[in-house]
């Protein structure tokens, strides 16, 4: 359990909001294109990073907003937040 | 050769003082070469072990583990047992292992406790009592034993159940298995390494895998904190960590890992002789031979490795167990803890070849994985050995993620994930 700096309430206790797994997964601009395994990737596989990982999240108890987060698994540390659109730092 | 545990061996060692028990497994250093090393010595991990040297004839094979074996999940689940899943598939898989739990502390000479208690699943909507009542008939025809129950059923079957119409979760009905049950976790892992060294497997703890050699799409080898060892075939059964070592290779699988917790209150005396499970409030309840409370919670919603998890996951979980057992009232619980589940989109396992020869994958047991240890073990073992899956193994394959067939018991398989 731990506190969750949202970007436009503040700090929340970390049960109002929703974990909406990893970020920058990209829809696939030309869905008809695509073969069965770039499906597969693009819906199930996963980093699963034990380490350094970057999410998305959501104050669904609260602005009901979406952002994102980078985070680390091994300790639950919360490294940085960004807003939904802006672009992952590099590292 | 192994002494056998017996009264006689029992009462034997009494004289003395029980200073001269046979050690169960040595501590080997690792030799430079195996056949095929398993990763995880978890109670999955040493039953493909088991199985490969007992069944497949593969005894120069190595279990690596990265702590103390049976450390992980095999010790930190909350013992449930049953088979009485909806779909063909897993019922095939669940009801194999429910098969061999029930001769395997004779097959091991060790004592895994195994207890046919029975395992209650109740509905507290309508939506759970159609799902119950439609699960029950695809046990059924599925050969397996289930029973749909009402409402007084339930209460006599578990008399300590709030089964008053007007509570948050009144009871409406429910399912019962009585081949399922519970067993002691700790004994399943240490039964294993036992009868797994007899027959020649070195079991290494201590020591932790850190890469994976291929050389192009073949397996080389194994780099471990004990050195570099040489293998073809690597049977990865590393339950949460299982993406880390796919990532060693190169591979994404799709899992996520979470934290599940689970928790034990003070022993008391005998009150719940049953296990009771309750899908939608993600309260499951049996009691242990020491007389604790044994109590399951349900999984954090975020990716975390940290074995520990949210304390309003297990307050959920209490304030249903409290509404349904006013009994447990004054109950103080002794210890609370988490493990890293990993949980496959479809909530079903994998038990699988992947794209790179030698390495095979026995993951994604997510939230239930105990009890099906003995089957996912031999089965395990019969896809490493023969390089092909089993018939009952073969729909857990890593490419129903592509081709779409999937075996979805997220909503199905009597609890919610």
């Amino acid at each position: 359990m731990f506190v969750i700096n949202c970007p436009y309430c503040g700090e929340r206790d970390q049960q109002e909001f929703k974990a909406g797994g990893e970020a920058h997964i990209e829809r696939p601009k030309q869905p008809t294109e695509l073969s069965d395994d770039e499906w597969a990737e693009y819906l199930f596989m996963r980093k699963n990073i034990k380490g350094v990982q970057f999410e998305r999240w959501n104050h669904a108890h609260g602005c009901r907003k979406w952002f994102n987060m980078v985070r680390d698994t091994s300790n639950d540390e919360i490294k940085l937040i960004y807003k939904m659109g802006e672009r992952p730092p590099s590292e | 050769m192994k002494n056998n545990y017996s009264i006689f061996s029992l009462i034997k060692n009494a004289f003395s003082y029980h200073e001269n028990w046979q050690r169960a497994w040595k501590d080997p250093t690792p030799k430079k070469e195996y056949d095929a090393v398993i990763v995880g010595g978890g109670g999955h991990g040493l039953a493909t072990a088991y199985y490969l040297a007992k069944k497949h004839n593969m005894i120069n094979i190595a279990v690596v583990e990265k702590g103390w074996i049976g450390g992980g999940n095999t010790g930190r689940n909350t013992t449930i047992i049953r088979s009485n899943y909806l779909w063909d598939a897993s019922a095939g898989l669940y009801d194999h292992a429910l098969k061999i739990w029930e001769g395997l502390s004779q097959e091991l000479n060790y004592n895994v406790m195994f207890s046919q208690r029975g395992v209650m699943n109740l509905a507290h909507n309508l939506q759970d009592v159609r799902d119950l009542k439609r699960r029950t008939h695809a046990n059924r025809l599925n050969g397996i034993d289930a029973v749909y129950l009402s409402t007084e059923e339930v209460k006599k079957f578990c008399p300590i159940i709030n089964t008053s119409p007007d509570i948050r979760y009144p009871v409406l009905g429910g399912t019962l298995q009585r081949r399922a049950g519970t067993a002691r976790h700790d004994a399943v892992a240490w039964g294993y390494a036992r009868g797994a060294d007899e027959m020649g497997v070195d079991i290494i703890q201590n020591c932790e895998v850190k890469g994976i050699k291929r050389n192009g799409d073949t397996i080389e080898g194994l780099e471990t904190t004990k050195g570099f060892i040489k293998t073809k075939k690597v049977g990865v059964v590393a339950a949460g960590h299982s993406s880390v070592i796919a990532n060693m290779a190169g591979l994404r699988l799709p899992l996520e890992s979470k934290p599940l917790q689970a928790l034990v209150s003070e022993p008391v005396k005998p009150i719940i002789d049953t296990v009771v499970m309750s899908n939608a409030v993600h309260a499951y309840v049996s009691q242990s031979d020491k007389g604790e409370l044994v109590i399951g919670a349900g999984t954090d919603d975020y990716v975390s490795y940290t074995q520990k998890g949210s304390h309003q996951i297990v307050e959920g979980t209490l304030n249903a167990i409290l509404e349904l057992y006013p009994i447990f009232s004054r109950m103080r619980m002794l210890r609370q803890w988490g493990g890293i589940v990993d949980i496959c989109p479809d909530a079903s396992p994998i038990l699988s070849k992947t794209s790179i020869k030698g390495l095979y994958f026995n993951c994604g047991w997510g939230t239930g994985g105990f009890k099906a240890t003995p089957g996912s073990g031999d089965l395990f073992a019969h896809t490493i050995a023969n390089d092909e899956p089993h018939k009952l193994n073969a729909a857990f394959n890593l490419n129903r993620f592509v081709s779409g067939d999937l075996v979805d018991e997220h909503g199905a398989a009597a609890v919610a994930h």
